[in-house]
């Protein structure tokens, strides 16, 4: 009996161990770049100007899609704006932007002033949508093709080697 | 060239541990005392490794930038404080701090155990002095705080903001002193399991320092959760976050080794778990810097990480536990505790229980996320719900223990006067009422903390009052868990009666609630040495009693590095805080402010205090009676 209970104890002290140092070489960070290559959540998302629902059926029309999180309070947007009203002119990509967390003046004074580059527009006022995509900050990006799988992942401001990546992609 | 100063110094350092080891061990064949020549090195030791720790405080204070850590964390503009407590704010230098703890405690270990066994004592020194040995290896090889850098850069990159506080520059040291300290009842217990001292003196030699390393560890946390509380701007002072954990571990075990040390001592009984207790407690130190230096938890502890370092820690880490494992198999006798039910001794083991149950459930919460990860590739975070849930029904349980079992008597007792119990609950009930009734009702969980809370300052109380009368008055053990009582109920009064209130608001609006106005009167925009701040008066008023306070929230931006701190506005008074915290808004004349109420704040400080005060008053009572 007594060699038993030494023996679970050395195992688990082994196991302890064991985690500890494949957690060493692990990257702790929260990394949504699994994401890649798998399909699209399923989603039901509340239109901008809130006559309907967006689902992953609208998204299955387009060649691409970019959805982007953006939000009025977000700085960073700000920044890759002009990236977005430079892709919305390119054909092939349609561009679903999710309005993250925002107040509707706010975001309407945004979009008057910089320009609306959104083919289709959402709003996720709770922020719980954006959760099943994998965001945990914006602004982000999701490039989706027409079966719905995830292809390029942008986490923070597009940039313009961004830019170039996705055209790359959709062409 | 302090560069080359500290790092010869260092190698000094392992020549002397290496020659101590050797002269101990030369010295355990010869008949005789402990060889005068051990005390000696043991003595060069700690000089040696304090002189290499002043070198790297001069580097700090001369900003020496052709060292790497001097670089990395300071600058030549920051004031002089904050300059030296810049020297252990840091992996490389804080490691250093461990190397002077375990040399000086290995030294002292030696010199106030002098009636104790030679072969104990001295191999109690070559353990000490092979940990010893691992961390300046480790120093060496992987952080050392001397690594020049070349070319020289002017300047450095500057200490983060939120770290130059004066309760961080002294919360290392007594954290340190806690944990690294418990490396000398780590070896004492490796040395008494080889040399078979097992006799009840053997806890005569440990208790001091259990004591010590406890009363450091309370005041540590505390320092901690002080400037979380002022710092971190959120109100909250415990966050259940990994790092805390992890100096809440060793503290758990270290409490309930003082306990057992009691039964140890008068009855002889419960050796081996001691022993285990003993091992246990300097295990989790050195997990919890694996935790922290590795980084494989990311906390507000968070050191610039590094695989390697965690690779050496988890190395040394292993053979400390497998060590210990090995040794405590081979010697492991059975014990039977022929114990009465109602005893001293059984309430003892109970707290017992009830600190492993917490280790427990505060480990299992602190590595859960880890293993998940590991082996699920699942990330999950375990917060504060997780914690509460579990842990505070058991206070409930705990603290009428906590009531009972001081007042138990050795191998058999009887309790004699139940009706004084129940005299105690009615009143504790009571006062609960009392409280509903005048201020406002809480959840039945809150009740009956609050309850048992006061079961225990009651009882403990009355204790004293008895005592007295009897002039048989242990001052230490109540006046701690008195205080402990006062903590619960202070912590169970400042969650129930908090109140936060969250605002967007503009120079000169006034915002309103329950019976309370605040308004935003002026800003103001002042240069310091190291950073510019944005001073906002919010004058709060209460508009039944009159009585208006001001308080000014900083929006600080720092030079070096460039960073935005916000700094709260705390007005501490005994019965309540007023605690406010303004950020300003992107592109907009609003400010946000959070402005909370927090009763009894100062209140839950002082418990905490007090309850090192029970400590220390034993460790001198039991210096005195030695």
């Amino acid at each position: 009996m007594q060699k038993i209970i030494k023996i679970i104890i050395l195992f688990i002290f082994l196991f302890v161990i064991g985690i500890f140092y494949i957690s060493l070489t692990r990257d702790t960070n929260y990394n949504t770049s699994n994401l890649i290559n798998k399909n699209t959540p399923e989603f039901k998302i509340l239109s901008f100007d809130e006559t309907n629902f967006y689902t992953r059926d609208d998204i299955r029309k387009y060649n691409y899609t970019l959805i982007n999180f953006w939000a009025s309070w977000c700085t960073p947007c700000r920044i890759e704006h002009p990236i977005l009203m430079k892709l919305s002119k390119t054909k092939n990509l349609t561009i679903f932007g999710i309005n993250f967390k925002d107040k509707n003046t706010k975001s309407k004074k945004f979009l008057s002033e910089l320009g609306n580059p959104y083919d289709l527009l959402a709003k996720d006022e709770n922020g719980k949508q954006s959760v099943r995509f994998g965001i945990y900050g914006i602004p982000e990006s999701i490039l989706i093709n027409k079966e719905l799988m995830i292809i390029q992942k942008f986490v923070g401001p597009l940039s313009i080697d961004d830019y170039n990546a996705i055209i790359k992609i959709i062409e | 060239m302090l560069s080359n100063l500290g790092n010869i110094l260092l190698f000094l350092n392992v020549i002397l541990s290496l020659s101590i080891i050797y002269t101990a061990k030369r010295n355990l064949k010869i008949y005789g005392g402990v060889d005068k020549n051990i005390f000696q090195l043991s003595l060069i030791q700690s000089t040696s490794i304090i002189i290499c720790f002043f070198v790297l405080i001069a580097a700090f204070i001369v900003s020496d930038f052709s060292l790497i850590t001097v670089y990395q964390n300071s600058h030549s503009l920051k004031p002089l404080f904050y300059k030296i407590s810049g020297t252990w704010g840091n992996h490389e230098g804080s490691l250093l701090l461990w190397a002077i703890i375990l040399s000086i405690f290995s030294f002292l270990f030696l010199v106030y155990n002098k009636n104790h066994p030679k072969k104990f004592r001295l191999i109690t020194l070559i353990v000490q002095n092979i940990l010893i040995l691992g961390f300046l290896f480790f120093i060496l090889f992987n952080s050392n705080p001397f690594s020049p850098i070349s070319p020289v850069p002017s300047e450095g990159l500057g200490l983060n903001p939120i770290l130059q506080d004066p309760a961080l520059a002294i919360h290392p040291p007594l954290l340190y002193v806690g944990f690294v300290g418990a490396s000398i009842y780590f070896s004492a217990a490796i040395s008494s399991l080889i040399t078979n001292y097992s006799e009840k003196s053997f806890s005569l030699s440990i208790k001091k320092w259990v004591l010590i390393s406890w009363c450091f560890q309370t005041l540590g946390i505390l320092v901690g959760s002080i400037w979380a509380y002022y710092e971190l701007g959120w109100g909250g002072f415990w966050f259940w976050d990994p790092v805390e954990n992890a100096s809440l571990l060793p503290w758990f075990a270290m409490t309930a080794l003082f306990h057992s040390l009691i039964v140890f001592e008068k009855r002889n009984l419960f050796y081996f778990w001691v022993i285990i207790l003993c091992l246990i407690t300097f295990t989790l130190s050195v997990t919890g810097t694996f935790l922290v230096r590795s980084g494989i938890l990311n906390s507000v502890h968070t050191f610039a990480s590094d695989p390697t370092r965690g690779v050496y820690i988890l190395i040394f880490l292993s053979l400390m536990i497998f060590g210990s494992i090995f040794l405590l198999f081979q010697k492991y006798k059975k014990e039977n505790y022929d114990l009465n039910r109602n005893s001293k001794e059984t309430f003892i083991l109970v707290n017992n229980w009830f600190m492993m149950f917490y280790l427990i459930t505060v480990l299992l919460g602190t590595i859960y996320p880890i293993f998940t990860d590991a082996i699920t590739d699942n990330k999950i975070s375990v917060g504060p719900p997780f914690y509460n849930v579990i842990i505070f029904p058991v206070v409930v349980v705990f603290l009428i223990f906590m009531a009972l079992g001081p007042k138990a008597k050795w191998i058999k007792n009887k309790f004699e006067n139940i009706k004084i119990y129940f005299l105690i609950l009615t009143g504790a009930i009571s006062l609960n009422l009392a409280i509903i009734f005048f201020f406002k009702s809480y959840s039945l969980l809150s009740n009956f903390i609050i309850i048992s809370a006061l079961f225990l300052i009651i009882s403990s109380l009355i204790d004293t009052s008895k005592a007295i009368k009897k002039n048989k008055l242990d001052f230490a053990r109540i006046i701690s868990h008195t205080s402990f009582g006062f903590l619960v109920l202070f912590i169970g009064l400042n969650h129930i009666f908090s109140v936060e209130k969250d605002y967007n608001i503009k120079l000169g609006e006034t915002k309103k609630f329950e019976n309370y106005s605040i308004q935003l009167q002026n800003l103001d925009l002042k240069n310091y040495k190291n950073y510019q701040a944005i001073i906002g008066k919010l004058v709060i008023k209460n508009i039944n009693s009159n009585q208006t306070n001001i308080l000014n929230p900083e929006i600080r931006i720092y030079d070096n590095p460039k960073t935005l701190t916000y700094e709260a506005a705390i007005k501490t008074s005994l019965i309540k805080d007023y605690y406010l915290t303004m950020s300003n808004i992107d592109r907009s004349d609003y400010y946000n402010i959070k402005f909370q109420k927090k009763p009894l704040m100062a209140w839950i400080w002082i418990s905490v205090i007090m309850i090192v005060v029970g400590g220390f008053l034993r460790l001198f009572s039991n210096a005195k009676n030695n």
